[in-house]
């Protein structure tokens, strides 16, 4: 059964990454990047982090497809990638080079794995156990967090009004 | 179960299709998603790492993670507005001010 829920998320994970990458049109890979923030949720689930899925429905497919979906409606009218690729050549040697780069990351990953316990232990108490662990021991980096969101918003609003007056 | 290396396994699968996507699109929001969908390898890395040990502690990341995304995505569209609103192709390739 859990195997069967991998397979079927790994499949739609990765075959909504080459979604996102092989479209032209930005707003059909903004839809299968939001397929693809879905299916991670559910490995997260799979995973036993309840939590972590539904921040990551909430926050990436709710707010941050919207985010990109307003951007290339700003953007896009009349300006798509088209025409000849002057750099055709380069972005050709990128798939051998991103393909050794998987082989490399994998021998990496795999010796990280063997090191670690041979047996998964587990976790104690899902989401009980994180709020713990936020509240005690990451509590500083987590009310930094919310300055952080804070400079992101007046940085924003500083962004697009300077934008607008200057150009 | 399904093994947590399986995880790991798609995880390195997955930031290596976004490290594609940053070096074959032109366009600046595509390259932007690409960066999205290695945060989420990133991410899926360190659940399964997580829960490999009998630890939150990788769930613990994976919050700092999702919370500097959603800044880095808010402040990274702005300034590709800012860049872009005004420039006639919506291509990377546009941005050679400071080229030699």
């Amino acid at each position: 059964m859990s195997v069967a829920a991998f397979v079927i998320l790994a499949a739609l994970v990765v075959g909504s990454a080459a979604g996102v990458l092989l479209k032209r049109n930005p707003i059909h890979a903004a839809l299968f990047l939001v397929t693809n923030l879905a299916s991670v949720a559910g490995l997260y689930l799979t995973l036993g982090a309840e939590f972590l899925a539904a921040a990551q429905i909430i926050v990436y497919a709710g707010a941050i497809a919207v985010l990109f979906v307003f951007a290339i409606m700003v953007l896009i009218p009349g300006k798509e990638e088209t025409g000849p690729d002057p750099l055709r050549r380069q972005r050709v040697m990128a798939v051998p080079l991103v393909g050794v780069f998987l082989i490399m990351v994998m021998l990496a990953l795999r010796a990280a794995v063997a090191r670690g316990p041979a047996t998964p232990a587990a976790v104690p108490g899902g989401v009980i156990a994180l709020g713990r662990l936020l509240f005690t021991d990451y509590l500083f980096p987590f009310e930094v967090t919310s300055l952080l969101l804070l400079v992101a918003i007046v940085g924003v609003i500083a962004l697009t009004k300077r934008g607008v007056e200057s150009e | 179960m399904a093994p947590t290396s399986w995880d790991v396994a798609l995880s390195a699968v997955l930031f290596s299709m976004g490290v594609l996507g940053v070096l074959i699109r032109r366009n600046p929001l595509v390259i932007f998603m690409s960066i999205e969908l290695m945060l989420n390898a990133a991410n899926l890395a360190l659940v399964a790492f997580g829960q490999r040990h009998g630890t939150a502690e990788g769930q613990a990341l994976v919050f700092f993670v999702l919370c500097v995304a959603a800044a880095e995505v808010a402040v990274g569209l702005a300034i590709i507005v800012a860049i872009f609103r005004f420039r006639p192709r919506l291509s990377v390739d546009e941005l050679r001010l400071m080229r030699w």
